[in-house]
């Protein structure tokens, strides 16, 4: 008998408690999935966020550090510096990242750290209950937004790629997204980018990932999927938003 | 070979102890009175192959700290009174993750921006956890160049020895005056941390955090976390004694304000007042015992603090009502010496302690 499918090392056997049709338990398995195909799973540092992912440490079969909101870039730095042949990656999502860890992110693309982002972007706050994010559409419905995000209001989302794409010390950034298998392939090949660019020693590198929340969008989880392609994907647009003449020959 | 004394900044010299006690990385960022220990590791951490880096925001200095110690580092932060208000979250986290760090605070006077003048005004906020959550560590509050170095280099010990953040209470004065000091030589010895997350390499994956859902759960781990405390509170109360023995009137203070007191203390002996100092090194766990002790013998007791009255509490609690405790209060100058003797004489007369009034008269005239 062949084995064709299996768990990736680098996940534990502990059942995922995301909702259905939620990105995140995709989006694990591929970056378990590329930690084991590049044979670093033990000398790899993950940091989990604060949101629906804080308990990442539990399902990642790799050392794990539980930051605090937003702080995962900083925590991620800390662990680089002292222990830099090591492969450290955060994993955080658009209010961890986007909102109160702003100035974390940004600072550590920056300096070039040597570590890898997984920045998985839904559009919305999962684990506190479907409140406004910086990455919410406009006119997007959420518990604090109930009226629709308004421009003049609450202003308008944050594309965060593009943004940290500006940066010298951020080489590889990319947008990719989980609503369908063919962008599932899409997203692992940049993730492996990513990793690849900081094991090569290149610079920061960032994958975001658009991902759905049928359970805060009040949709189902066939919905979430064409409701993430027809209004997502047009203001977030997919592909390598950068990368660095440094990081070309890779892969 | 001879170990010389040395003259140094406050601040440079926690920076070179620890250098010596091994510290592996330093997180800060600038704030003034304490700008000169980021400035001194940014120079010297390059020469021995160890890490300094400026951060971002105090945040920021504090999570890398969270970082490099759940890495397995030896690591210091180091602030003044508005960033450590900063750092609390940090704090809080190192506390509930049981992260061995070192965090400096070189006290400036508050509230909000305050001033860059030395103060004591942060006693509350060190020693009753200033961030969320129910947590403890270490304050070692020094009193000279020499014990900012000595207790630098302790702090790294004990921190790794209990798996906790340790902080160091200094302030503006003794960071920015010189003295000389003879600096430690060899690092406390290294201990093994089979916790840190170095890489899962023929072993089961780490994991450090401080989420704990179940309500269980969450209720046990503060109990396993408040035997760790009771076990400091235990084992490291420290604190220094000054012509105690016969003393009528007991002064506690703590750093610079214990500097002055121990002045005030000899000028109050020429004019025949019993007066000695009781200095908390450690002002959590605090001397409360020792205090409890003293003031079976003593008539009463002043505390002289740069605050509007914190530790005055502890010393309260401490006598729990056997005598008078007043207070001699500045906020963020260094008090005279003379205007601490004014109070004395009035504690005296009102508490029927000895006094020389004749001498009094003589050193007015």
């Amino acid at each position: 008998m062949k084995t064709v499918f299996s768990r990736p090392q680098a996940l534990t056997n502990k059942p995922l408690h995301y909702c259905p049709g939620c990105g995140h338990g995709i989006i694990h398995r591929l970056v378990a999935e590329v930690i084991d195909e590049l044979g670093i799973r033990e000398k790899t540092i993950g940091t989990c966020p604060v949101g629906c992912a804080v308990v990442a440490n539990e399902y990642f079969n790799v050392d794990m550090q539980q930051a605090a909101h937003g702080r995962s870039p900083a925590v991620a730095t800390g662990i680089k510096r002292v222990l830099p042949d090591r492969v450290v990656f955060t994993y955080q999502g658009d209010g961890d990242l986007a909102s109160i860890g702003m100035t974390e992110v940004v600072h550590a693309a920056a300096r070039g750290e040597l570590i890898t982002t997984i920045f998985v972007n839904n559009a919305i706050y999962g684990m506190t209950g479907g409140q406004m994010a910086p990455t919410s559409l406009l006119g997007q419905f959420t518990t604090t937004t109930p009226y629709g995000r308004k421009k003049e209001l609450q202003g308008s989302p944050i594309r965060v790629a593009e943004m940290l794409a500006t940066l010298e010390g951020a080489v590889y950034i990319a947008r990719m997204s989980v609503h369908n298998a063919t962008h599932v392939m899409r997203t692992k090949r940049a993730i492996k980018r990513a990793f690849e660019t900081q094991l090569e020693g290149k610079g920061y590198s960032l994958v975001e990932i658009l991902s759905t929340c049928p359970t805060n969008w009040g949709l189902s989880p066939v919905e979430a999927t064409k409701w993430l392609a027809d209004n997502m994907i047009p203001y977030y647009p997919l592909g390598e938003i950068k990368v660095a003449a440094a990081v070309e020959g890779i892969n | 070979m001879v170990r010389k004394k040395v003259l140094m900044k406050g601040n440079e010299a926690i920076g070179e102890a620890a250098i010596r006690a091994g510290c592996q990385a330093f997180f800060g960022y600038p704030i003034t009175p304490q700008s000169e220990l980021p400035e001194y590791l940014a120079r010297r951490m390059p020469e021995v192959d160890m890490i300094f880096l400026q951060a971002e925001s105090e945040l920021a200095a504090i999570s890398m700290v969270y970082g490099a110690a759940g890495a397995g580092a030896r690591v210091m932060t180091s602030s003044s009174s508005p960033g450590i208000s900063l750092k609390q979250e940090g704090i809080s986290m190192l506390a509930g993750a049981d992260l061995p760090a070192v965090i400096v605070n070189i006290m400036r006077g508050g509230p909000g921006i305050g001033g860059i003048q030395p103060s004591q005004a942060d006693y509350f906020q060190a020693t009753r956890g200033g961030g969320h959550g129910d947590y403890r560590h270490l304050v070692l509050a020094p009193a000279s160049i020499q014990e900012l170095a000595d207790l630098t280099w302790e702090a790294f010990a004990l921190a790794d020895q209990y798996r906790n953040p340790v902080l160091i209470l200094g302030d503006g004065m003794l960071g920015q005056m010189m003295e000389p000091v003879l600096l430690p030589e060899e690092p406390p010895p290294l201990v093994d941390k089979p916790w840190a997350t170095t890489g899962a390499k023929d072993r089961e994956h780490n994991e450090i955090y401080t989420l704990h859902m179940g309500m269980e759960d969450l209720e046990k781990h503060n109990q396993r976390l408040a035997k760790k405390w009771e076990q400091i509170a235990r084992e490291q109360v420290r604190y220094d004694k000054f012509m105690l023995d016969d003393a009528e009137i007991v002064i506690v203070a703590f750093g610079i304000a214990s500097r002055v007191a121990r002045r005030a203390i000899r000028m109050a002996r020429e004019v025949g007042i019993k007066a000695g100092l009781l200095r908390p090194i450690s002002l959590w766990p605090f001397p409360t015992a020792a205090i409890a002790e003293v003031a079976k013998q003593a008539r009463a007791f002043l505390v002289v603090e740069m605050n509007l009255g914190q530790m005055i509490e502890d010393v309260r609690l401490a006598t729990g009502g056997l005598v008078p405790v007043e207070l001699f209060s500045k906020i963020t100058i260094v008090p005279n010496p003379k205007e601490i003797l004014q109070s004395l004489c009035s504690l005296a007369r009102r508490t029927g302690c000895k006094i020389d009034e004749a001498a009094i008269k003589e050193e007015s005239a």
